[in-house]
Order: structure tokens, then C-alpha cells, then sequence
């Protein structure tokens, strides 16, 4: 059982403010005389944020929506590490009940250049989207599709597979990587794909385009493994060896007529 | 490195542009997974030197004939098929070619990677699982790369060995190791490249996209293990020279 | 029957309504099909689908979301599964039980020509989605697994772990982004809509707000689709994400289009239970979970030991007890009102003991700890994340909460509004499921209308206007929408009063939960109709929205939303109010039996109540579908 209804008390919190992309931002500090365990980190700042409207004062501004964990919404920089201190975990989801009261405890938006700040802590993760647009899909047109029990997929193959399709597309790989390298959520997507047997017709050419649109904005890898440490849905870095190797495979095998698509 | 739109609009056909393809290597090699690939597969080839250069060094205990002969056999290399030196001189280009590769990638990515967070977190970082090798690869690096331009005085071209002999390999060493300074020198810059292989010889499979549940648990066993290897080795000379073991 | 109100269901037996529908559909020839723009609002399930399906098929589509990206539409937090008449575990499936199993959870109050093409198109919803790559679970054979779901005696669910909603969404945004890539779809991200644009009776485009800068745009299109999702946030407290919102589906109201039983809202048995005061969401704990978790609490109210000392001949597993057929299985409303009666009896558990245990020690004893943890890991972490508490040792704590709105924009066979041109489909139209929706059946109706209906049925309407010109963005009826909603924000920031918007909206949650929520009745709702009022005058008044306009404004978004459901809010009472009967998710404790089930009145509310915007939120004008059953006959919905 969980100690219900305990209270944290006197929390300073330091937030990264800034108006807008091109503006300087500063870290304001607020303080939190009082706030349930049983309340999230989300919550909290709610309750912040209740309070400098009261005061006249403009919100603090962060992304966020499902608070389940699921929609990738949510991108805070906690203490140093994205999403917080406790692993496998979305900010959204992580709770009071992880501080003391007491604690100081600072938030900064997900920093890379591929990511710029809009507002506060609210940034632009766009190039996402762009790396999907390069190839991260299965070309299947609505309808004509075969019988979805035409090809068993072996259960582990589907597993594997759905491993890497959990990736919910939060961003804290490059925020937490000493590179700001999307490898984590690139592979992840990559790999769920390439893994399965309806990928194999663009296998070759999907890796070879989502890479080098990757490319176009982010940092390389160099083994840190501090994305998995911060993924959300605990995404291994093994899928980034996968990834390497389908790459190496795309540009070094001569398959011009296979998957130079 | 592309910014993301910040001007407000639609986004479209933002996958119809073709790529313009260079030819296969070079084309690999202006990726950033390319050139870490070519990082991998350089530093393989160093490490194979350096395995290989400690193995030859240690006939060192074995006396001056005996290292000086070795010396004298790797440049008698495949005679008579190729003139004296030859074997060695190709050897030395390649080992060349790779280092000057591993340095060139080396340089690229840092500079790719500091563009990519052209502003820094405004706290501290609380990291979580990178350590202190993977995070000083670039350092360690530079340490081995200038205690390398020293080496080579020292002992290949003998400008800073006082009283050299071209191919009086054990005189050589124990000349300049019995120099305390130097011989700290080279215990630094040795557990240098111990942290630097420390993080690369596991790194390097990753790189490789070697990845396989079943020896994935041996990789972080056989940096260390290597790095070890080579530490303990190369550090064992310059301490035997001091401590009289290697003697005239 | 009123004339507004033809539902155009093509003549003919059940089974070939839509058959003969696609077989004199009129249609656009591939190459005119680039001379038409279509603006999809809206990229959840239904909108992706159908912007990538319509752009596929050559239409120039224009996507919106508000969202940062289509990937976070709340299609994402779909956790049990999506039904089809696959009939893979040969356990007596068919499209037909799957179309009967539907329309008898809707409590007999949806349209059997819709809900047998459901039935009918779930079935290539499956290939079409593992075709796209959706990593759907499978058994060791390598085939694709299913689970049963609440209200259905066969096990035709098929699921990705717990996630099968994101799996789902991220197969359609990944076709969406494909015609992204392409250039077939023009994606405007963090831009919402505010106002739908009627020009000589046709939709002809939307004006929307930029969510970065604050601009207000009008867009022009030949015709405009809404898939923007449900309005369950009315609750303040609900199931759904922070910024679901009804603006869309009521801005198209206040233009015209009807809307259709918004009382009907769906509240969902397996939810966590309110821990606190700050708490601004409920999560879900997916219904699945019902396959191996029993439903109990003591049988003595002042029962305070630990579950696990509660001997079984103390505890009253009232779900076995009072539905020995279904059981734990019974449909969401049987299963959320036992509960609500369970908590009401004073013997709720938990520290607030405002909920009921859903225990699954007996599972772990049967099929062993492995296999349960196999099933549902991720949804005991998600729950030891919220409570601190390990769902494997100590017995869950659920309780009810909104979940899903039945009731939405009023649309026909073929999704299209009492609007011409402008359509609706997922769960922001009423179509599918009547006064009730089975588990799992929404992620096939979203998949269902974007991929395989919408796509076929616009073409009837785009046809004849080849050639015809269009109204554009200029036209003086864009420019006066266009002000008058940035007139509307402008005012929300001018009126600096006291109370933020989320005030207000919490407010306006606790009146339609005591008196719109799970249990109804006449001097409750007359209540509510008589406090809602004040309280929007109020938010009229002392409304308060810090910052600018020009620049990201959540306070501002949040207040534009709250107005539209104060609205939405005084319509679902009334709507309530009217409908006296109980059906489905709409209880009236007038209309029951002596056991306490709902009692429907066929006689005089087998119809679908729709509602005429007038200008006065107060005085809207309710008109009637007679709904037809042919195929099947209306009988007592029995679960027992
Ligand atoms: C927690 C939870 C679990 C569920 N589990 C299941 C399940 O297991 N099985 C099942 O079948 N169903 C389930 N459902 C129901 C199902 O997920 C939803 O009904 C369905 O996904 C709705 O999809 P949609 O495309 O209609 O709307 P959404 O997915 O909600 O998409 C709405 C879209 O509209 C956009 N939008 C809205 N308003 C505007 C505006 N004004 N301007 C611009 N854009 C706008 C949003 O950005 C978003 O892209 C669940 C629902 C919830 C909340
Ligand atoms: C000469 C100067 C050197 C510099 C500047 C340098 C720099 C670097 C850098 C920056 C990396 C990237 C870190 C990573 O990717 O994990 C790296 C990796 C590596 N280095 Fe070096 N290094 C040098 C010399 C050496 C030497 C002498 C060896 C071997 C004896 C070596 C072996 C490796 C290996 C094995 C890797 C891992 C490659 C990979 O992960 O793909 N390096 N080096
Ligand atoms: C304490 C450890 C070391 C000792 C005692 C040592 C000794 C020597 C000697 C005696 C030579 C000259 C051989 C000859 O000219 O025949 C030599 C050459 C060389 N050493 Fe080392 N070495 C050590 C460590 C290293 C390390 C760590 C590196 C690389 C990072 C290195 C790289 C080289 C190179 C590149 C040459 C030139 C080889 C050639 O001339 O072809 N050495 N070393
Ligand atoms: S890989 Fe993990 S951290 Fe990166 S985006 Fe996906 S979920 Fe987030
Ligand atoms: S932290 Fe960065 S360096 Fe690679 S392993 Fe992860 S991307
Ligand atoms: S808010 Fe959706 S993942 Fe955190």
C-alpha cells in the first residue's frame, strides 16, 4: 500500500522561460508550499499554473495531452534527465511521490537544434515527422490487401517488431543523447518495419532514406546508450546495431534493381 | 544542419526531392553511420596494430638479440619477392591511411555532433548510463595521437633519443625509458588509450551493427579485457626499465 | 419523419445495401479527381485514413490538427483492441452476429444499414492494417491472436499488446505521412478550427487559428470532412486527453449541421479511481482486463481489512452474482452502474472508498503469474506508476468514468451532415453504436468510415460539381467568419475577470457528472438546466486569460473550448431530459425495473433525437430519425 493522502512541502521549482524562438530565455524560480504525492508532475505544475493566472501572470507553456504516457506529448528536462528520475517512465506519468519535500527541482525544455523552443518549455519536433515522411512506412494502398492470416509471423518476429512500434515519438533520446542523435527513434521505427515480413520489399531503401534524412538534422551516435536510459518505453539501443547493419547492407550490396526505389 | 520550420504553413512533398547519389564509398562515407562505420572499422585495424606491436615488443624480456633480430625481421619482410623494407613500408601506409581515416571521422562527428545542440542545457546533466570513456573519446584520442608524434621522434627517427642507433631497438628503449619524465609519458598516454578502448573496442560492434543476443554479453568483457591487455603490456616497459630489468 | 432527416439507406435486404450502394455510386474519374480540394479536419484514426485514402485516390486534401504531429491524436491511447467478423477461432462468428452484437450494445438505438456495413468492412479493416505493418499480437503458429471484449460471447478482438490504439493510429499517420512526403496531402500541425463556412447552403470551407502565432486563416475546399474526435471532456474528469474538445462538431452546429444524441456517453467501468483534488484526467485500465480480473468488494460496508484477508465467502463478486452468463464480461453500462451501486452501498474500497476491487489472483492461480503478466505488463506498470500500488499483489481499485460519446454531428448512410458537403465521421458523428458502444468497436468504426466508406461516398456528392466554381478564400461570407472569430478570442483575453478557464470547466464537469453522468433523472437534469446557465454567465463575466493572442496561449485554447462545452453541456441535458426512457449509457432511474436494469420505451423513443442550433444555447429544437429494424427485432437487452 502506498501512503495515501501524504503532502510534499516547500518544493522550489526553477523553470526555463523564454517568449519565443528567438527571444533569451531565463530560469524563474516558483515555489510549492504544498502539493499531494498522489498528483503528478504534470499535475503540479497545473497547480503552478492555477496560481500565476491568479497572480495576473502568463502560464508557464508545456506540451502534453493523453497523460497516460502513450501520445508522446509531454518533453521535460527534470533534474538533467528527460522525463525525470524514474526510468522507463513519460513525465506525464511520473508522480510526486518520487521527490521529498524540500527538493529543488529544475525543468528545462528538450534541448537540439533540430528542436527549436517555441515557447517556454514547448518545442518543435517536426524533423519526426520528416524522418517518417522519407520512408518510415509500408507502401500499402487502401484496399487489395491480402488476408491479414495469408503470412504467419512467427510470435517472436512480432514481438521484436513490437518493441521497436512502442516508440511513441517523445523526442528525450535526442534530448538526453550527448550528441542530440535521433538514432534511438529512428532505429525503433526502422526496425519494427524492416522486422516484420511486409517490410522486406522496401527494406533496404526505407533505411537508406529515413537515415539520411535523419542525417539532415541530427547528431550521430557514438554508443552513449544514455537515449535508452531516457526512452520512455525502455527502446533498446540494440536496435540501433540493426539499424547500422541494414544501412551498411543498403549502401555496400549492389541491389540498384532490388531497392533503389 | 537544417533547422526545423519554424515559419508557420503546410508541410508537403517534403520526400519528392531525389537524392543525387556520389560514388558507392564516398557516398557511405557522407553519412554520419558511414563515416562511423569507417570509425569501426579503423579502429579495428589500430587496435590489430597495437595488439600486434605489443606482441613484438615483449621479446623485449627476451633480450637484445632477440628484439633487435625482430626488428631487423620486419623489415626483411617478404624478401625476396619484395625489396628489404618494402613489407614494412606498406604496412606503415596502411597503418597510416587508417589512422589518418579514424581522425578524419573523428573530427567530423564532433563538429556534427556540436552543431546539433548549438545551445547547451542550461543545467547540469545528471547522466545516466554514458561514462567518463565514452564521454572523453575525443581526448584520449588526442592524448594517444601526441604521445604518437613523440613516439615517432623517439624511437623511429630518434630526434628526441639521446644517443640513437637506427635498429638498436632495445638500446634505443632503454635509453629513453630510463628517463623518468618519459617514461611517465608513455604510463599516461598508455592508460590513455586504455580508457579510449575501453568504450571503443565495445563501441565498435555497435558501430559494425554487430549485434547478437547471444555474444552481446561478451562485448563489454572483451573491451575491457583488451583494453586491459594493452594497458598492463605497454605499461609493463617503461616500469621495466626503471625497475632495471631491461638493462644493457 | 422528417424531411432534414433522410438517412438514404439504399433499398434491399441487409446484406447487399452496400453492395448495391457502391454499385451505382456516382463517381470521379481518376483524372478530375485532382480538380477537387477536400479539407480534413482532424488526423486521429478517422482523419488519417481518410486524408491518405482520399490522396491516394488523387483528391488534393488539405489535413488539420491541432496537435504538434497526427501521431499524438488520442486514437493513441487505445489500449484493448479493435473488433472484426474474421472468425479466425472458428467460434461461430459472422458478419452478422458482429452487426447483431452491435446494434443490441447500442440498446436498439442505432441504424441497421450503418452498423451491418460496419460489420462488413471490419474485415478488410484487418488486412489492411497488418498489410500497413501493425504488429497485431500473434499465437506460436504465427496467426493472429484474438480476446474477447465485453458484449460479445465470441473472441473476436484483435490487439497489439496494450496498445493497440497507438498501433493502429501510428499504421494511418504512417500512410498519412507517406502522401506528406508525396505531396498528395497538405499537413497544417498546431492550427485548430473555429469556424466552419456555409456559402448558399453548401460547406465551403473552415477558418482556423493558428496555434503558434495566434493568425487566423480561412481555407477554401469543395467539401470539408470533421473527424475531431469525441466530446467527453464535457466531465472535466474523463478518459480522454487534456485537449479534446467539441469546438469543431459545435461550430459546424451553430452553422447548421444537427446534432444527434449527445446524451448518449458512454462511461467506462475500468478506470482508476479519483486519488485527489489536483487531479485533471482519469486513466483507463483497459477493459481486456475483465478477461482474467474478477469484480468484488466486501459484503460488509465496514469492512476495512486488507483484500487479501477478506475470506471469499465474504466477498460479493456482484458481476457473477447478478450476470451469471457475461459475468465479469457484462457491457460497460450494466458493469459501471453495478459499481456505481456497489460504492453508493457504502461498500466502496480504497482509501476514498470510491472503488471496487478487480482482482486477479484467481487468473494468476489458473494460467499462471507469467502468462497474466504477459497479457497486461504494461498496463500493472502503467498502474503501479499512478497508485504505487503492484496490481499483481494488491487487487486493483476501479471505479467508472466518462469514456466515450455516442452522440455526436447527425450524419447519413453516407456520413454526410444535415450540411451539404460537409461530413463527419469516428467518434465525433453519432452513427455506429447507438445508446451504447461495445468495447473495442471504436477503433473499427474510425478505421471503417476513413478508410472504406468516406472515400466512396464523397465522390457522389463531389460529381456533379466538376466544372462548377467554387467560392475561394476571399469571398465576403470567409472574411466575416474569419472576424468574428477573432473577435470571439480577442473578447475571451478583454473580459479580466477572476477565474481561469480551467475553473470554470471543472465546475461545469461536477454538474453534468451529478446530474448528466451515469444515473439520470427529471429534477436532477431540470437542475442542472437551471445552474448551467448561471454558471456560463458567469464564465462570461469573470472569465480570466492571462498573455497575448499573438503567441502560444494555452490558457486562451482551453477557454475557447470551455465556452463551446458550457453549450454542449445545456444540450445534453436537455436532450436527457427529453428522453424518457433508459437506454444504454442514458439512465433514468424513473424508467427501470424492479431488478434496477434500464427499461426502453420503443413505443415512443425508437428514434434518434437530433437538434437544430437557433442562436440560443437554451432553445434548441429537437427533430426526429425513426429508426427501422428489419432485420432484427427489437427484444430486452438481457446480459443475464
Ligand atoms: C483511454 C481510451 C481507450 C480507448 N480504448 C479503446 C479500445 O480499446 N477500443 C476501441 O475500439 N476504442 C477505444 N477507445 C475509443 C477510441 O479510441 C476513440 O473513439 C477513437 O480513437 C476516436 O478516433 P477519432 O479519429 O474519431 O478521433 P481522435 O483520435 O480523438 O482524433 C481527433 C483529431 O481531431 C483533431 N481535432 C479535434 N478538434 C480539432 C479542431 N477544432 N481543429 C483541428 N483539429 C482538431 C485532433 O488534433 C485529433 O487529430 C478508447 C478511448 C480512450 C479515451
Ligand atoms: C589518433 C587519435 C585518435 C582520435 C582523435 C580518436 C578519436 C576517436 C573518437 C572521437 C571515437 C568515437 C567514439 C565512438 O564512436 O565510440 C573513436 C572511436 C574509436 N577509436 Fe579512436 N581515436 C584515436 C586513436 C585511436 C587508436 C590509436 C585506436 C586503437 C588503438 C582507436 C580505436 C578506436 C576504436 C576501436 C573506436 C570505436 C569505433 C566505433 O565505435 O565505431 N582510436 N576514436
Ligand atoms: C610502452 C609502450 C611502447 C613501446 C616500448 C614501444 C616501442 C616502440 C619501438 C622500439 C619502436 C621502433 C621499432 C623500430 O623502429 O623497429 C616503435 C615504433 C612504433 N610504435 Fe611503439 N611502442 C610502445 C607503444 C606504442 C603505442 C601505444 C603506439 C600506438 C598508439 C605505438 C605506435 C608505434 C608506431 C606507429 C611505430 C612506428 C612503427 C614503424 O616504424 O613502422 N607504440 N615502438
Ligand atoms: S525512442 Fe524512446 S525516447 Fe526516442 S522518441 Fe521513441 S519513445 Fe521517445
Ligand atoms: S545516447 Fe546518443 S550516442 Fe547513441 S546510443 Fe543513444 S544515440
Ligand atoms: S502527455 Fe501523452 S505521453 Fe505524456
Amino acid at each position: 500500500m502506498s501512503a495515501h493522502g501524504r503532502h510534499l512541502t516547500n518544493l522550489t521549482l526553477k523553470i526555463w522561460r523564454q517568449a519565443g524562438p528567438d527571444t533569451p530565455g531565463r530560469f524563474e524560480t516558483y515555489r510549492i508550499d504544498s502539493i499531494s504525492d498522489e498528483a503528478s508532475f504534470l499535475e503540479m505544475l497545473d497547480v503552478l499554473n492555477e496560481r500565476l493566472i491568479a497572480d495576473d501572470r502568463e502560464p508557464v507553456v508545456f506540451d502534453n495531452d493523453c497523460r497516460e504516457g502513450i501520445c508522446g506529448a509531454c518533453s521535460l528536462m527534470i533534474n538533467g534527465q528527460a522525463h525525470g528520475p524514474q526510468r522507463g517512465t513519460a513525465t506525464c506519468q511520473l508522480h510526486m511521490r518520487k521527490f521529498q519535500s524540500g527538493d529543488e527541482i529544475v525543468v528545462e525544455p528538450w534541448r537540439a537544434t533540430a528542436f527549436p523552443i517555441i515557447k517556454d518549455l514547448m518545442v518543435d519536433r517536426s524533423p519526426f515527422d520528416r524522418i517518417i515522411e522519407s520512408g518510415g512506412f509500408i507502401t500499402a494502398p487502401t484496399g487489395g490487401a491480402p488476408d491479414a492470416n495469408l503470412i504467419p509471423i512467427p510470435k517472436v518476429v512480432a514481438d521484436a517488431a513490437m518493441d521497436a512500434a512502442e516508440c511513441i515519438g517523445c523526442g528525450a533520446c535526442v534530448a538526453a543523447c550527448p550528441n542530440g542523435a535521433a538514432h534511438l527513434f529512428t532505429a525503433a521505427k526502422v526496425s519494427h518495419l524492416n522486422l516484420l515480413p511486409q517490410g522486406q520489399a522496401e527494406r533496404f531503401s526505407r533505411v537508406e532514406s529515413m537515415v539520411e534524412t535523419m542525417d539532415e538534422y541530427f547528431g550521430s551516435c557514438t554508443n552513449h546508450g544514455e537515449c535508452e536510459a531516457a526512452c520512455p518505453k525502455s527502446i533498446s539501443i540494440d536496435f540501433i546495431a540493426l539499424m547500422h547493419k541494414d544501412y551498411l547492407k543498403a549502401k555496400l550490396a549492389n541491389r540498384r534493381e532490388l531497392s533503389r526505389t | 544542419m537544417a533547422q526545423a520550420v519554424s515559419t508557420r504553413g503546410p508541410v508537403t512533398g517534403t520526400a519528392t526531392a531525389k537524392k543525387r547519389r556520389k560514388l558507392f564509398l564516398l557516398d557511405l562515407y557522407s553519412t554520419a553511420v558511414g563515416k562511423k562505420y569507417a570509425m569501426a572499422i579503423s579502429g579495428i585495424a589500430l587496435m590489430g596494430y597495437v595488439f600486434a606491436h605489443l606482441i613484438g615488443n615483449l621479446k623485449m624480456y627476451l633480450g637484445p638479440t632477440e628484439i633487435d633480430h625482430y626488428g631487423e625481421f620486419l623489415r626483411e619482410l617478404l624478401v625476396p619477392l619484395l625489396p628489404r623494407t618494402v613489407t614494412l613500408w606498406l604496412l606503415r601506409l596502411g597503418l597510416i591511411a587508417m589512422a589518418v581515416l579514424h581522425i578524419h571521422a573523428a573530427y567530423s562527428l564532433t563538429i556534427l555532433n556540436r552543431q546539433a545542440r548549438a545551445v547547451k542545457y542550461q543545467s547540469e546533466r545528471d547522466y545516466q548510463v554514458a561514462n567518463f570513456a565514452s564521454r572523453t573519446m575525443r581526448w584520449t584520442g588526442i592524448i594517444v595521437l601526441l604521445f604518437l608524434f613523440w613516439h615517432l621522434a623517439d624511437f623511429t627517427w630518434g630526434w628526441v633519443n639521446p644517443h640513437f642507433v637506427r635498429g638498436a631497438v632495445y638500446r634505443n628503449v632503454d635509453a629513453s625509458l630510463s628517463r623518468v619524465p618519459v617514461a611517465a609519458l608513455y604510463i599516461v598516454a598508455n592508460i590513455a588509450l586504455g580508457v579510449h578502448l575501453f568504450h571503443g573496442a565495445w563501441s565498435l560492434f555497435q558501430s559494425m551493427g554487430w549485434n547478437n543476443p547471444r555474444f552481446n554479453r561478451w562485448r563489454r568483457g572483451f573491451a575491457i579485457g583488451f583494453a586491459s591487455l594493452i594497458v598492463v603490456g605497454n605499461v609493463s616497459f617503461p616500469v621495466a626499465v626503471l625497475a632495471g630489468i631491461v638493462e644493457r | 419523419m422528417d424531411p432534414a432527416l433522410d438517412a438514404k439507406i439504399p433499398a434491399g435486404p441487409i446484406e447487399d445495401k452496400w453492395d448495391s450502394y457502391k454499385a451505382d455510386v456516382k463517381l470521379v474519374n481518376p483524372n478530375n479527381k485532382r480538380r477537387f480540394k477536400i479539407i480534413v479536419v482532424g488526423t486521429g484514426l478517422a482523419g488519417a485514413s481518410a486524408a491518405a485514402t482520399l490522396a491516394e485516390l488523387g483528391y488534393q486534401v488539405d489535413a488539420f490538427t491541432y496537435h504538434d504531429s497526427p501521431r499524438r491524436a488520442h486514437s493513441i491511447a487505445a489500449q484493448g483492441g479493435i473488433n472484426a467478423a474474421k472468425n479466425y477461432h472458428g467460434d461461430g462468428d459472422s458478419i452478422h452476429r458482429l452487426f447483431y452484437d452491435t446494434i443490441k450494445g447500442g440498446d436498439f438505438r442505432s441504424r441497421e444499414g450503418n452498423v451491418h456495413r460496419l460489420a462488413q468492412v471490419s474485415v478488410d479493416i484487418i488486412d489492411q492494417m497488418v498489410a500497413q505493418g501493425v504488429p497485431f499480437a500473434r499465437e506460436y503458429g504465427g496467426l493472429l491472436d484474438n480476446r474477447s471484449f465485453g458484449g460479445a460471447q465470441v473472441s473476436r478482438t484483435f490487439y497489439a499488446r496494450g496498445q493497440t490504439g497507438q498501433q493502429l493510429l501510428l499504421g494511418a499517420y504512417q500512410q498519412l505521412e507517406r502522401q506528406v512526403g508525396l505531396g498528395g496531402v497538405r499537413l497544417w500541425n498546431r492550427v485548430e478550427l473555429v469556424d466552419v463556412v456555409v456559402i448558399d447552403g453548401r460547406c465551403s470551407g473552415i477558418v482556423t487559428r493558428d496555434l503558434v502565432t495566434g493568425e487566423f486563416h480561412s481555407h477554401a475546399a469543395h467539401a470539408v470532412v470533421l473527424a475531431t474526435g469525441g466530446y467527453g471532456n464535457v466531465f472535466f474528469l474523463s478518459t480522454n486527453a487534456m485537449a479534446c474538445n467539441v469546438t469543431a462538431a459545435w461550430r459546424a452546429h451553430q452553422r447548421g449541421a444537427y446534432f444527434a444524441n449527445p446524451c448518449y456517453t458512454q462511461i467506462h467501468p475500468t478506470c482508476i479511481p479519483q486519488a485527489d483534488e489536483t487531479q485533471s484526467k482519469l486513466t483507463l485500465m483497459s477493459e481486456s482486463l475483465r478477461n482474467d480480473g474478477r469484480v468484488w468488494v466486501p459484503k460488509n460496508p465496514d469492512d476495512r481489512r486488507p483484500a487479501d484477508e477478506i475470506p471469499e465467502e465474504e466477498r460479493d463478486y456482484y458481476l457473477e452474482r447478478l450476470y451469471p452468463s457475461y459475468g465479469n464480461l457484462a457491457p460497460r453500462d450494466i458493469s459501471s452502474r453495478a459499481a456505481k451501486r456497489a460504492v453508493d452501498s457504502g461498500r466502496g474500497v480504497g482509501p476514498l472508498k470510491n472503488g471496487v476491487y478487480l482482482d486477479f489472483s484467481a487468473a494468476i492461480q489458473r494460467v499462471g503469474f507469467d502468462t497474466v503478466w504477459e497479457r497486461y505488463s504494461n498496463l500493472f506498470e502503467m498502474y503501479e506508476r499512478i497508485t504505487g500500488e503492484n496490481p499483481t499483489k494488491v487487487p486493483m481499485r476501479i471505479y467508472p468514468a466518462s469514456h466515450y460519446t455516442m452522440g455526436g454531428l447527425w450524419v447519413d448512410y453516407e456520413l454526410m451532415t444535415t450540411i451539404p458537403g460537409l461530413y463527419c465521421m469516428g467518434e465525433a458523428n453519432f452513427s455506429d453504436h447507438g445508446a451504447n458502444r461495445l468495447g473495442a468497436s471504436a477503433l473499427m468504426q474510425g478505421l471503417a468510415d476513413g478508410y472504406f466508406v468516406l472515400p466512396y461516398t464523397i465522390g457522389n456528392y463531389l460529381a456533379p460539381l466538376l466544372g462548377k466554381p467554387a467560392p475561394g478564400a476571399d469571398h465576403p461570407e470567409f472574411k466575416a467568419a474569419a472576424f468574428a472569430a477573432r473577435d470571439r478570442f480577442q473578447n475571451y483575453l478583454e473580459i479580466g475577470g477572476t477565474r481561469s478557464p480551467d475553473w470554470f470547466h471543472r465546475e461545469l464537469g461536477k454538474i453534468i457528472w451529478d446530474y448528466c453522468g451515469m444515473e439520470r433523472n427529471e429534477a436532477g437534469l431540470e437542475k442542472a438546466l437551471s445552474e448551467l446557465p448561471a454558471l456560463y454567465e458567469e464564465f462570461k463575466r469573470d472569465l480570466r486569460v492571462t498573455g497575448d493572442g499573438a503567441s502560444v496561449n494555452q490558457t486562451l485554447e482551453k477557454a475557447g473550448r470551455v465556452d463551446d462545452f458550457f453549450q454542449l453541456g445545456m444540450l445534453m441535458c436537455r436532450d436527457a431530459l427529453e428522453r424518457k426512457e433508459s437506454c444504454g449509457g442514458h439512465f433514468r432511474t424513473e424508467y427501470q425495473d424492479e431488478e434496477g436494469e434500464a427499461k426502453r420505451d420503443d413505443e415512443h423513443f425508437a428514434h434518434v433525437a437530433a437538434w437544430e442550433w437557433t442562436g440560443e444555447p437554451m432553445k434548441p429544437v429537437r427533430h426526429q430519425e425513426e429508426l427501422e429494424f428489419e432485420a432484427v427485432h427489437l427484444a430486452t437487452r438481457s446480459y443475464k
